[in-house]
């Protein structure tokens, strides 16, 4: 749908994250997914009465869960984008809901990493920022791991600059 | 007391060790009169007070050794505590980074003179978590309250009107606890220990013939008027209950700016207690009204406050309220006069209106919630196989018009505003809410979208900041007006990252 000219608009971020998040987000929907359809297939092999209502929330699993594990991941990639400026990191994320956020350098109170057993194999890292706010850490997933360890560096610095506690 | 700061360290009350005791061996009494009552044998009864003089000797013991081992010592420029038997804690403040020094007295402590000094650091990580002096006597509680806030010694000369910035903002007149009566909350609190109180007794209650003397009253009286008298004595248990509740939170009820740029609530009947609020971490106000209340012209106000994260989730969040349900011109006067303005934001600004778009989106969600109780109703018609179809429309139509009314009242309560120093919102139905935020107070944006406000081009733009819930949000803007009002409020913030199409 075209936007009248002349709107305003949020750019995008600049910097995509790592091809490979694909990958790891593939594999954190087949994990949810493929459990259940599992657990499903099993007890109606073995529960007759309910077998009509298992095989039919069997196939409800399958029609939902297919779609989700194929496009869900690349949908995700189109949207998560980082970017950092002189005074701000501008994060944008979500797939169906979409979400961004920007934080000023100002007030940005600790920059860490996090890498679970899945980011580890594929070689990919979060890269978490928080802020005074109780409404969460701007959080950026699926980046190489020199390229968040260089981040979280470049980050570092740059708040180190700016005193005080950052309320 | 020496004035000039402590060098020795001190103990607690002594007294805590007869207090612990007399909480633990209180339960002794009214247990013993249900096995009585009930008809419990002797060797019962005597063994259940032997194991409980145990237990109560035991807590006398360990008491005396806590209160052995506790010192305290408030210095020149720290506040340090030693605790512990077996493993020994030392923490240390500096009195730079106390916020709030928190006064409680449960009517026990009360009886003996005590009282519980909770001092807070205003900080949520787990090295700074709030110290707590449990128990002294009240005048040195006071005297370690006006130490640690450098307060004048003197309560009396702020009261008596010293300077204007100084005194009592406002205190509780006993008209307010009519409001209580409407507050869902505390009726429903009411019905809540009703029913487990009910649930705790049945053994006595059974055993006095309770449940069947009132089973026969209901089978023998016709059924609307057993289950119209049912719901009325509901009614007013509940909503008597709410107004005693009111009165024991909110008896006394006093809020006053003190010399140093601090407020101070001051509450309770049964348990006394007073939360101090350093002006320097108030951010805004939040002027809360739900629907009943709002109904019969009431509000209350909230302080949207840095550092009461860890404390709210500890205690009730009743920490943050500056004013119980009172009328709306006194939540007003409050609210300017706690911001230290001529009026309060919330007053003046004119609030601008949402697209239509978010009335299209309420309305749509009502229609959803009756879509899904006919759904309901209807599948539990056909599988109890009670033919009462009527019964399913009219909960449809019931429903689709409460959702209705919701949604209209939703929308009409949406808006935004900015004044020079704040920014507000409003949003809400059920419980309505007006917050003022200090435009200084904001520490970025999140803006979020979801799969439907992007087909309605709306957007929804949060503000966030260190104080109160982290986020305040304007609900269902357009975009361009939603960005457009955001980078206007935090101006250089969010224009690096807009542009025009």
């Amino acid at each position: 749908m075209p936007e009248p000219v002349g709107a305003l608009r949020l750019r995008p971020p600049r910097h995509r994250v790592e091809r490979r998040a694909v990958t790891w987000w593939t594999a954190q929907a087949l994990l949810l997914v493929a459990p259940v359809a599992i657990a499903l297939a099993v007890v109606a092999v073995f529960v007759a009465p309910a077998r009509f209502w298992l095989l039919l929330a069997l196939g409800g699993v399958i029609v939902l869960g297919t779609p989700y594990v194929l496009l869900m991941p690349r949908w995700r990639f189109r949207v998560h984008r980082w970017e950092t400026t002189d005074d701000a990191v501008y994060t944008a994320s979500g797939w169906l809901n979409q979400e961004w956020r920007v934080a000023p350098m100002s007030r940005i109170q600790t920059v860490d990493t996090a890498r679970g057993p899945l980011q580890q194999i594929l070689g990919l890292s979060s890269v978490t920022v928080t802020t005074a706010s109780a409404a969460g850490p701007l959080t950026i997933a699926g980046l190489d791991h020199n390229v968040a360890a260089a981040l979280v560096e470049q980050l570092t610095a740059r708040t180190q600059a700016a005193p005080g506690d950052a309320t | 007391m020496n004035p000039a700061g402590e060098m020795t360290w001190k103990r607690l009350d002594p007294r805590i060790v007869v207090t612990s005791t007399a909480v633990v061996c209180a339960p002794l009494v009214p247990t013993l009169f249900v096995m009585l009552v009930t008809g419990a044998k002797a060797t019962a009864i005597l063994i259940t007070t032997g194991v409980w003089v145990g237990i109560a000797a035991l807590v006398l013991v360990l008491t005396g050794l806590r209160w052995f081992f506790t010192y305290y010592r408030i210095t020149d420029d720290r506040f340090e505590l030693r605790e512990g038997n077996f493993s020994r804690t030392h923490r240390s403040i500096p009195r730079d980074r106390i916020r709030s020094v928190d006064l409680t007295a449960d009517p026990v402590h009360r009886l003996f003179g005590l009282s519980v000094v909770t001092i807070g650091t205003g900080r949520r990580s787990r090295d700074e978590a709030d110290l707590k002096l449990d128990s002294i006597s009240r005048i040195d509680a006071d005297q370690v309250r006006g130490l640690l806030l450098k307060l004048s010694t003197v309560d009396s000369a702020e009261a008596a009107g010293n300077a204007p910035v100084d005194g009592e903002i406002a205190r509780l007149k006993p008209a307010w606890f009519g409001y209580a009566a409407l507050t869902f909350s505390l009726v429903l609190a009411v019905w809540g220990a009703l029913a487990s109180a009910i649930g705790t007794f049945q053994d006595v209650l059974s055993s006095l013939g309770l449940f069947d003397d009132a089973v026969n009253e209901v089978t023998a009286t016709p059924l609307w008027i057993s289950l119209g008298v049912g719901a009325l004595a509901l009614l007013v248990i509940g909503v008597v209950g709410a107004v005693l509740l009111s009165v024991e939170m909110w008896w006394g009820f006093r809020l006053t700016r003190e010399t140093a740029g601090t407020l101070r609530v001051r509450r309770g009947l049964l348990t006394s207690r007073s939360v101090s609020l350093e002006e320097r971490r108030l951010r805004g106000i939040d002027i809360t009204e739900p629907l009943l209340l709002r109904w019969a012209g009431g509000a209350r106000v909230h302080a949207v406050a840095t550092g009461l994260g860890a404390a709210a989730k500890d205690q009730k969040s009743d920490n943050k309220t500056l004013l119980p349900p009172a009328p709306r011109t006194e939540a007003k006067r409050v609210a300017a006069a706690v911001l230290r303005e001529v009026r309060s934001p919330t007053d003046g600004a004119h609030l601008i209106a949402h697209p239509r778009a978010a009335l299209r989106r309420r309305l749509a969600r009502g229609a959803t919630a009756a879509a899904a109780v006919m759904a309901a109703a209807a599948t539990a018609t056909a599988v109890s196989g009670v033919g009462a179809w009527w019964a399913v429309w009219t909960a449809g139509a019931v429903t689709a018009a409460v959702a209705a009314g919701f949604a209209v009242d939703a929308y009409g309560n949406l808006g935004h505003a900015m004044t020079p120093s704040y920014v507000i919102t409003r949003y809400g139905s059920s419980i309505r809410r007006t917050v003022a935020l200090q435009r200084s107070g904001i520490i970025g944006w999140r803006i979020k979208q979801s799969v439907f406000q992007r087909r309605s081009k709306l957007i929804t733009v949060s503000a966030t900041t260190a104080a109160g819930s982290g986020a305040y949000a304007i609900r269902d803007v357009t975009t361009e007006d939603g960005l457009a009002f955001a980078e206007e409020t935090v101006p250089g913030l969010l224009a690096p990252f807009l542009h025009h199409d």
